[in-house]
């Protein structure tokens, strides 16, 4: 239990440090970014205090918010991923899901695409949508959430394959 | 009451996720508005001092790039000064150094953070209250106008970028002194949009842009761009210009910041009329 915690404080200061001093200036095309730091919410452990999880989702989209002078819209976006979480897990894994035992690095790789996909899609259609705050716009918001949240999940991919631990 | 009680605990963890959603909310529609105070910004000692230190890495693989640009405004005040000091126009251009140019300050800056592919761009630099730094101070460089500045800590700035939604910058034709106000539409951060500048203005494209002298926060003349494609807008009254920057927003390395030392006496005399 207590490795958990400091796993999860090193993966939250980890990650948000390399959103903010790399991840925010890669700007591919123009204007494509990865949002790798939702991997924090997409990875942390399923058996969890929900009041806090969603407190901790709104404290990192917080952080996010202050390094890029956003106001407010990474943290509507974390805290919306992370209540909607169980609602997603439960249908993209179903009956694992339903005992609760769940190890990422063990499930199906569809199920577990399935999941990174539909968190990473709404949380890059609420941040942009809200970033951009103009229905006139809506081309945009739509492309931007395409292509991020194909960047950021081919990153997620490929960071949780790097460095999950092998137990063979 | 035991109902409401009941109610509470029952839904306690929707009611924390709405509470938070609308904190981040209000975080987000105060970040689109204009003037309110925002508790959000990266003008403070933690996210400044990382960036600082981070910048203090990163310097370095700019440095060739900074030399250059540098090195070609050397090149230009040398030949402003040379020209001035051996050419016909040398009584012409005798000043008292007591007041030359005491209208403006000027204090050189570093950029730590910068960001263009937002909708409101912000840039984090390393000048503060401490260096006599306030709200509404422009920011330039020695190719063009970068923005203004919008919040200070005692060691760190934030400057709004003119690629946000929220600048509204009095700009002019070189030419003449139309004037219109400098917006941007959030597409290209090589392209910034002039409006409202009055049916009655002559230009071709290439003219170049410069700001005018109806702001207190710029001085007239900081060159911005050049036009690249033009309409009329809606009414057929007005002009909207699409301008190419001269500066390269997305690399800033050093800049100025400039004091209008007159700005509250102006702005007292146009209050008067209130």
């Amino acid at each position: 239990m207590n490795n958990a915690i400091t796993t999860n404080i090193v993966r939250f200061i980890a990650l948000v440090l390399v959103q903010v001093l790399v991840l925010n200036h890669i700007n591919f095309l123009g204007y494509i970014n990865p949002y790798l730091y939702i991997l924090f919410i997409i990875l942390f452990p399923i058996k969890n205090n929900r009041m806090l999880f969603i407190f901790l989702a709104f404290l990192l989209g917080l952080t996010v918010d202050l390094f890029t002078d956003s106001g407010g819209v990474h943290a509507a976006a974390s805290v919306t991923i992370a209540y909607i979480r169980p609602v997603v897990l439960k249908f993209s894994f179903g009956a694992i899901y339903e005992h609760q035992t769940i190890k990422f690095s063990n499930t199906d790789i569809g199920q577990r695409l399935t999941y990174f996909l539909i968190v990473t899609l709404v949380h890059h259609l609420l941040l942009f949508s809200l970033e951009i705050f103009n229905f006139s716009k809506i081309i945009l918001i739509l492309k931007k959430t395409l292509f991020s949240c194909i960047f950021t999940l081919i990153l997620c991919i490929l960071i949780t394959v790097l460095f999950s631990r092998k137990t063979k | 009451m035991q109902q409401i009680i009941n109610f509470i605990i029952r839904n306690k963890t929707f009611l924390l996720f709405l509470l938070l959603f609308c904190i981040s909310l209000i975080f987000t529609f105060q970040s689109h508005s204009y003037h309110r105070s925002k508790f959000i910004n990266s003008a403070n000692f933690l996210t400044g001092g990382i960036y600082e230190s981070a910048n203090n890495i990163g310097g370095y693989f700019g440095l060739k790039k900074e030399n250059q640009i540098l090195l070609e405004e050397n090149n230009r005040l040398k030949s402003v000064l040379f020209n001035a000091q051996t050419g016909k126009l040398k009584e012409a251009f005798i000043v008292d150094s007591s007041n030359y140019n005491a209208n403006y300050k000027y204090t050189p800056a570093q950029v730590y953070k910068n960001s263009y592919s937002l909708t409101n761009n912000y840039l984090t630099i390393n000048k503060g209250k401490k260096d006599s730094i306030k709200e509404e101070f422009g920011v330039i460089t020695s190719k063009g106008i970068v923005g203004i500045i919008d919040k200070v800590s005692p060691n760190y700035g934030r400057v709004r970028s003119i690629l946000n939604s929220n600048i509204g910058v009095n700009a002019q034709l070189k030419k003449t002194n139309h004037f219109g106000i400098l917006t941007w539409n959030g597409n290209s951060p090589y392209m910034v949009q002039l409006i409202d500048l009055p049916k009655q203005a002559t230009f071709v494209v290439g003219d170049t842009i410069i700001t005018g002298g109806l702001s207190t926060i710029f001085p007239k003349g900081i060159p911005i761009g050049t036009v690249a494609s033009f309409k009329t807008d809606e009414t057929e009254n007005y002009f909207e210009i699409d301008v190419a920057l001269f500066n390269d927003m997305t690399n800033i390395g050093h800049v100025y910041i400039i004091e209008n030392l007159d700005a509250a006496e102006i702005s007292n005399l146009n209050n008067l009329d209130e």
